[in-house]
């Protein structure tokens, strides 16, 4: 076979079920205490920083982290659970996902270790939140293509240039952030970005909003001028980011934040159908359940994998285009079905509102965090097609 | 996947490989290939893989019996060697020893029913029978009118049997029983019924149909990176590699639904609503891959993967006939909806979550 998948059919061990349940309880009682509402998606995850630290003080943030970093030395898939339990339920978990998926993962193997003990435990404690500073006004997809000058000046560096579709740069604290601190060469257009730790709220850091079509404001443009780096803040290799950017995004890629982000309505159109659906109604469900289990079984796989130590590179990236692609046409099959539903049905209006959420939601999903067509790329890479 | 599952496939794997080469069988107008595979078949073991040593068989596991039917999806095998292995192992849950030869299950599909009469005889009718017209033997599944099932060893000359080919060109046949006297007749196991035969074939099926995908990607993937057009090989175009990229996305779905389901059967403490769901999802999520993926590998190779002589259409159409036995896509979507709706939609989740 000149393509050989991998999709090993991955048990979740007991740990994560006895986990799994204590998520469930906490999240319940969150929920009872009005801390978050798990029918409402579209509220701004920055009413409620408290949560993170309840979270925190749980031992699910940076769980797979050395105990010394105040980690918790867990296995990937008891991060799995906690991940997609929280996704199903609503929960808000934007101001510490990224920092505990994403740029921990990166202080941890990058930062010197007087940053990692500084920063490390405050991820852990929920006490901070991240962003990531990769896309440019005239650089998306094509990463490589950045812009934003990192000049050398003493002790450390000055950063000038705009970063733009910044999650959450409002609200954060610090940003990993690439910059550009050689021109690309002839032989390697990649070479020349170096990757940063970006403290924020900072002299020389403009954060201006940008509103959604969602009606959110929850990414960003970031202005840089002048703004200082002190040289331990550099991330690895000088000019060398492109080496370090590859190797993370098997994580990055495959988990159930990548097929989960619209199944709320999946849950409330079941629960508007009534425990006696009509054929039509019965069909559209089953097929929906179909493809969200197949999906977490992709997912739950990778995860498995990885935590074997292997690196599923194309089996992660296959994930997230199905199922990025799945969870943006779900709102969709659901109006389909819910054009059926009884109108005296008692949840309606809830579903309604949903639907309205999750269809204006459903344009980014193919987009953010590597578009379709940059994963069919990379896919097509993994095949041997380029 | 422990060792031996490995070698079990592998005897398998290597028998497909000298006597079910795809080109040779294509070229072959008078079947003659068939004889000598089932031989090395029967030889190896396999077709009675499923069947305990002492009902005579070979006493192969579950995960055994599932791995052997993924490398016969990937050769897209055209002899009844899904279907033994299934009569095999409905015979044996009843503790009936296996005959020799080919068998196939009836009934093979959710719809139909085989009753058993008061005199002990079988009466019914079963569409889609697959390869019934080789067989030798069938395996059957009877209720009473108290709906107790049974299991029962038939001889296939007992039978009435109208010939049809599903779209693969294989046997899929009308099998009538008007009171047929069986060669054996037990008891089912208490709580085994036709939702769990037709789950079983189905998991099969779904195992076939991501082989078969597997195989369609790599002959797609190869043929894009030889055929040259516009003076360069098709696999540079950036839409051909999208193309491709999802048929590896279809294979991938199929793939893991399909293993996951096997895993889940082959493990199985008891048959309840997880099982299910791993059974069905995987035969609804199988067929549809076969449909998307096997289309694209169509687009990507063009006309000449429409003609009978190049190999495509041997993964292709049986994958899309595959769909068709033990309930289709359609009918189990429908079983899981309803599933779902009982449970309620707070209980969705839990059941999705549930390994």
């Amino acid at each position: 076979m000149t393509a050989a998948l991998r999709f090993d059919p991955i048990r979740l061990p007991s740990e994560c079920e006895q986990l799994r349940k204590e998520v469930r309880a906490f999240l319940a009682e969150e929920i009872a205490a009005g801390t978050f509402d798990p029918h409402k998606p579209n509220r701004e995850d920055t009413d409620v920083p408290e949560f993170s630290r309840k979270v925190g003080a749980r031992g699910w943030l940076g769980m797979t982290w050395p105990k010394k970093y105040g980690g918790h030395e867990r296995s990937f898939l008891e991060r799995y659970v906690v991940t997609e339990e929280m996704r199903v339920a609503n929960a808000p978990t934007r101001r510490f996902f990224v920092a505990d998926r994403q740029s921990g993962p990166v202080l941890l193997k990058y930062a010197p270790e007087h940053i990692k003990m500084e920063i490390l435990p405050r991820i852990c404690r929920g006490e901070i939140c991240f962003a990531i500073g990769m896309s440019e006004p005239n650089s998306g997809s094509d990463l490589f293509a950045a812009k934003t000058r990192a000049t050398k000046t003493d002790g450390g560096y000055l950063i000038n240039g705009t970063k733009i579709w910044t999650s959450s740069a409002h609200i954060a604290d610090y940003m990993i952030a690439i910059f550009r601190t050689s021109p690309p060469t002839k032989e390697n257009r990649r070479h020349g970005l170096t990757q940063f730790l970006v403290k924020m709220k900072q002299p020389g850091i403009q954060v201006n909003p940008i509103g959604q079509i969602t009606g959110q404001y929850e990414f960003n443009e970031v202005v840089f001028t002048d703004h200082f780096i002190p040289d331990d803040h550099v991330l690895g290799e000088i000019d060398g980011a492109w080496k370090q950017a590859t190797s993370e995004l098997a994580y990055e890629r495959s988990g159930p934040e990548r097929f989960l982000e619209t199944y709320y309505v999946l849950t409330e159109l079941v629960r508007a159908v009534g425990n006696n659906p009509d054929t039509r109604s019965a069909e559209g469900i089953g097929r929906l359940v179909a493809q969200v289990h197949t999906m977490r079984r992709m997912s739950v796989s990778v995860a498995g994998m990885l935590q074997a130590g292997k690196e599923p590179v194309v089996e992660a990236s296959i994930v997230k285009d199905i199922g990025t692609i799945w969870e943006q046409q779900l709102p969709h099959r659901v109006r389909e079905l819910a054009a059926f539903v009884e109108e005296t049905a008692g949840n309606r209006e809830t579903l309604e509102k949903q639907l309205d959420f999750a269809i204006k939601t459903a344009p980014k999903l193919t987009i953010q965090g590597g578009t379709t067509e940059v994963l069919r790329g990379i896919i097509a890479r993994g095949l041997g097609l380029r | 996947m422990a060792e031996s599952e490995n070698i079990v496939a592998e005897t398998a794997e290597k028998i497909f490989a000298d006597l079910a080469d795809a080109q040779t069988i294509n070229r072959d107008n008078k079947g003659e290939w068939k004889a000598p595979l089932w031989q090395a078949l029967s030889d190896a073991g396999l077709p009675l893989a499923w069947v305990p040593e002492d009902c005579g068989g070979s006493g192969a596991s579950l995960a055994e019996g599932f791995s052997v039917l993924s490398a016969a999806g990937r050769f897209a095998v055209a002899v009844p060697l899904a279907e033994t292995m299934l009569a095999g192992w409905l015979l044996a849950q009843a503790k009936i020893a296996s005959p020799g030869g080919e068998m196939t299950v009836v009934p093979a599909s959710p719809k139909d029913r085989i009753t058993v009469n008061t005199d002990g005889s079988l009466s019914g009718r079963a569409r889609g029978v697959p390869f019934a017209k080789v067989a030798k033997h069938f395996a059957v599944l009877a209720s009473d009118a108290k709906a107790n099932f049974s299991v029962a060893l038939v001889d296939a000359s007992r039978c009435r049997i109208e010939s049809g080919l599903n779209l693969g060109g294989d046997p899929s046949d009308v099998v009538t029983l008007d009171k047929v006297q069986p060669v054996t007749i037990k008891p089912a196991p208490t709580g085994f019924d036709q939702a769990r035969l037709m789950l079983m074939g189905g998991v099969a099926r779904s195992l076939q149909i991501a082989g078969s995908l597997e195989s369609m990607l790599d002959i797609s993937v190869r043929y894009s990176n030889e055929r040259v057009a516009f003076e360069k090989k098709i696999s540079k175009f950036q839409a051909v590699q999208h193309n491709l990229a999802r048929l590896a996305g279809e294979s991938a779905a199929a793939l893991a639904a399909a293993t996951s389901a096997a895993d889940a059967i082959a493990n199985a403490t008891a048959f309840n609503d997880e099982v299910f769901l791993e059974a069905v999802a995987a035969k609804i999520r199988c067929s549809e891959a076969a449909e998307k993926g096997g289309g694209i590998a169509h687009q990507v190779h063009g006309a000449i993967g429409f003609t009978i002589e190049h190999i495509l259409h041997r993964y292709s159409l049986r994958a899309l006939a595959w769909r068709d036995d033990f309930g289709s896509e359609s009918y189990w979507a429908v079983e899981l909806g309803k599933l779902v709706a009982q449970r309620g939609a707070d209980e969705l989740w839990p059941l999705v979550a549930s390994r």
